[in-house]
């Protein structure tokens, strides 16, 4: 039953394009899409691992520049005459360098990070996101700076059928982002179901006596940190080569923050919480745009449901929802059963 | 100049971080409450600078009581996760209050201070920084005879070491809270007021500062009063030197590499007190 409910949602969502021509509406979806891959990636962090990254926005960012910057080649003169130059490689290359150089942050954060816990977590990884943004603002050789990385190409892809395809239009890259989440989605399931998951979870909820009984603790934090960074790069890079400019502003901290809502809201240690949290505040703005709402009042608007969110539904909305909709089907098992 | 007033921000969070156990990310839009009232009170009803300045304070001291009051009273006991998730909603709405109610354009404040500089001998001081590091020294003095020499203070020290048991010897834990909170904004408050008139007054001025605080806190040990204190003073020295020697676009990058390499080093931070675990 639930496979078929699974095929139909995904049904649904593939033939998209094919019945709605509003480019509008499908530019929100891309761009949802792939804030909910970013919040999938965050979730695995602060909803498994129980470690709240408030430096995500760095591992987007990161994605976001090098593919753009191996997909349009640059040059860094250290002296005079020591040059290091590369010539513009194809996107998926750059999609590739983007997972990679994004899981090496990753991995280099968690070691460095994984001594210390809690608030210190926190603070570490802000502390890392700005001091990445400062170097994207001020190695203007490299990352242009304020000016921005401009004109970075489309994303070119063999496929079979088609044959050379390059994603300028707005449903081909509505497919590539929905193929995108759903291999993360996938990707996420599988790993908090195996055993790595598990330990991540015992380690969560109680570490003193997951490390009592063996497991180590740090491999499977710092694992989780290189998964999630690497997935929350191939969303900066899809970024990158959909919106084509990329400038240190992908780096301010109200994109951690804009994911880390969407996590907490939908429910954090939930494979559907990112999902429905990141439709939630990915189509938010543009509902709330409607109603001519300056984008100040917009920003007061998710503080507040922030806070309320932490006060009223702890959990986040979809456990609330399970956990309704077991009630009520308990309840009408009771009936059913009172009833003759 | 800058290390007091670095040292008034830290030693605001590290109070409201040791006693309350909360990370408060609304810091820095107290230090910008504190200049924004500074720019109403001084630029638009013309009060006098030094009255504003008292006046400034005084709000910040109210609205982090009603912050406290409002949010963190019925959170007390939950995990620190919750109340940074809370603390941060709270930040983002009073920021873009700040951004509504003020605009994004930056401000000055004019000040009372002769702008011809203070020469002594080959070193000249601008006066108005002259004022704001004898202010500042003289806040962080009052702090601490505040907590080492009064009741209030001894009950502060009290719920730092071990909260249930002060809460058995009969110290209302509620307002302990209430009043560290408020403490801890007045200060913040009083580090934007002092530095407002000197650069200028903008909604986003919190952020840095916020992350420069955490800095200076990380610097001396969460908690640490003596710690934050030095650590400010570390911060403000770093920032100069990395900003004269290696560019002055990384200056503000100096605190979060600081940061990066305390935590590599010496985790506690430098200054750490030994913590009760369990």
């Amino acid at each position: 039953m639930s496979k078929v409910l699974t095929a139909l949602w995904l049904a649904f969502l593939f033939s998209l394009p094919l019945w709605m021509d509003n480019q509008y509406v499908l530019h929100v979806l891309v761009v949802t899409g792939i804030f909910i891959v970013a919040a999938i990636s965050l979730n695995l962090l602060l909803g498994y691992a129980g470690q709240l990254s408030l430096g995500h926005v760095a591992f987007f960012g990161i994605g976001a520049y090098t593919s753009s910057l191996a997909s349009l080649g640059f040059s860094i003169h250290f002296t005079a005459d020591t040059v290091l130059a590369m010539e513009p490689k194809p996107v998926w290359i750059g999609l590739l360098a983007a997972l990679l150089a994004s899981g090496a942050c990753g991995w280099l954060i968690g070691r460095l990070s994984f001594k210390v816990r809690g608030a210190y977590f926190v603070i570490v990884s802000i502390s890392f996101a700005e001091v990445v943004r400062l170097v994207a603002v001020n190695w203007v050789e490299l990352t242009q700076g304020p000016m921005a990385l401009n004109n970075i190409p489309p994303l070119t892809l063999w496929l079979p059928l088609l044959g050379e395809h390059v994603f300028w239009k707005k449903p081909a890259n509505y497919w590539l982002v929905l193929s995108v989440a759903v291999v993360c989605y996938v990707i996420v399931r599988r790993l908090v179901w195996s055993r790595a998951g598990r330990a991540m979870v015992a380690l969560r909820e109680n570490e003193p006596l997951a490390t009592s009984v063996g497991i180590d603790v740090t491999r499977y934090l710092v694992l989780a940190t290189v998964v999630s960074a690497a997935m929350a790069g191939v969303a900066g890079a899809l970024y990158a080569h959909y919106i084509r400019i990329v400038d240190p502003d992908v780096f301010l901290f109200i994109y951690t923050v804009t994911m880390v809502i969407m996590v907490v809201t939908g429910g954090k240690g939930t494979l559907a919480g990112p999902v429905v949290g990141g439709l939630i505040f990915g189509l938010l703005p543009e509902t709330l745009r409607a109603f001519e709402i300056k984008p100040e009042v917009q920003w007061i608007i998710y503080g507040v449901l922030m806070v309320l969110v932490v006060f009223f539904l702890s959990e986040g909305i979809v456990p609330a929802v399970t956990q309704w909709w077991q009630r009520r089907r308990a309840a009408g098992a009771a009936m059913a059963k009172a009833e003759p | 100049m800058l290390g007091g007033t670095y040292a008034l921000l830290g030693i605001g969070l590290t109070l409201i971080f040791g006693i309350m156990r909360v990370v408060n990310f609304t810091h820095g839009e107290l230090y910008a409450f504190g200049a924004y009232m500074m720019y109403m009170l001084v630029m638009l009803t013309g009060a006098n600078f030094y009255v504003s300045l008292v006046l400034a304070v005084a709000l910040g001291v109210a609205l982090g009581a009603a912050v406290e009051f409002l949010l963190l009273r019925k959170l007390r006991g939950a995990d620190i996760d919750t109340t940074m998730l809370v603390m941060i909603g709270a930040w983002i709405a009073l920021q873009n209050a700040e951004q509504l109610t003020w605009s994004g354009v930056a401000r000055s404040i004019d000040s009372p201070f002769p702008t011809s500089p203070l020469v002594i001998g080959s070193v000249s001081v601008a006066w108005g920084r002259v004022f704001v590091f004898c202010v500042a020294t003289s806040l962080i003095a009052a702090t601490y005879a505040l907590i080492n020499h009064t009741k209030l203070g001894k009950a502060m020290r009290a719920t730092f070491q071990d909260r249930e048991t002060a809460a058995l010897m009969g110290i209302q834990i509620g307002s302990i809270h209430t009043a560290t909170f408020a403490l801890g904004s007045g200060l913040a408050a009083a580090g934007g007021a002092l530095l407002g008139p000197v650069f200028v007054v903008y909604p986003t001025m919190g952020d840095l500062v916020n992350a420069k605080a955490f800095a200076i806190v990380i610097l001396g040990g969460l908690g640490s009063i003596p710690g934050a204190t030095i650590g400010g003073f570390i911060l403000a020295l770093s920032e100069e030197l990395g900003a004269g020697y290696i560019s002055s676009g990384y200056r503000d990058a100096m605190g979060f590499v600081l940061i990066i390499l305390i935590l590599i080093f010496k985790p506690t931070g430098l200054f750490a007190q030994k913590e009760r675990v369990g």
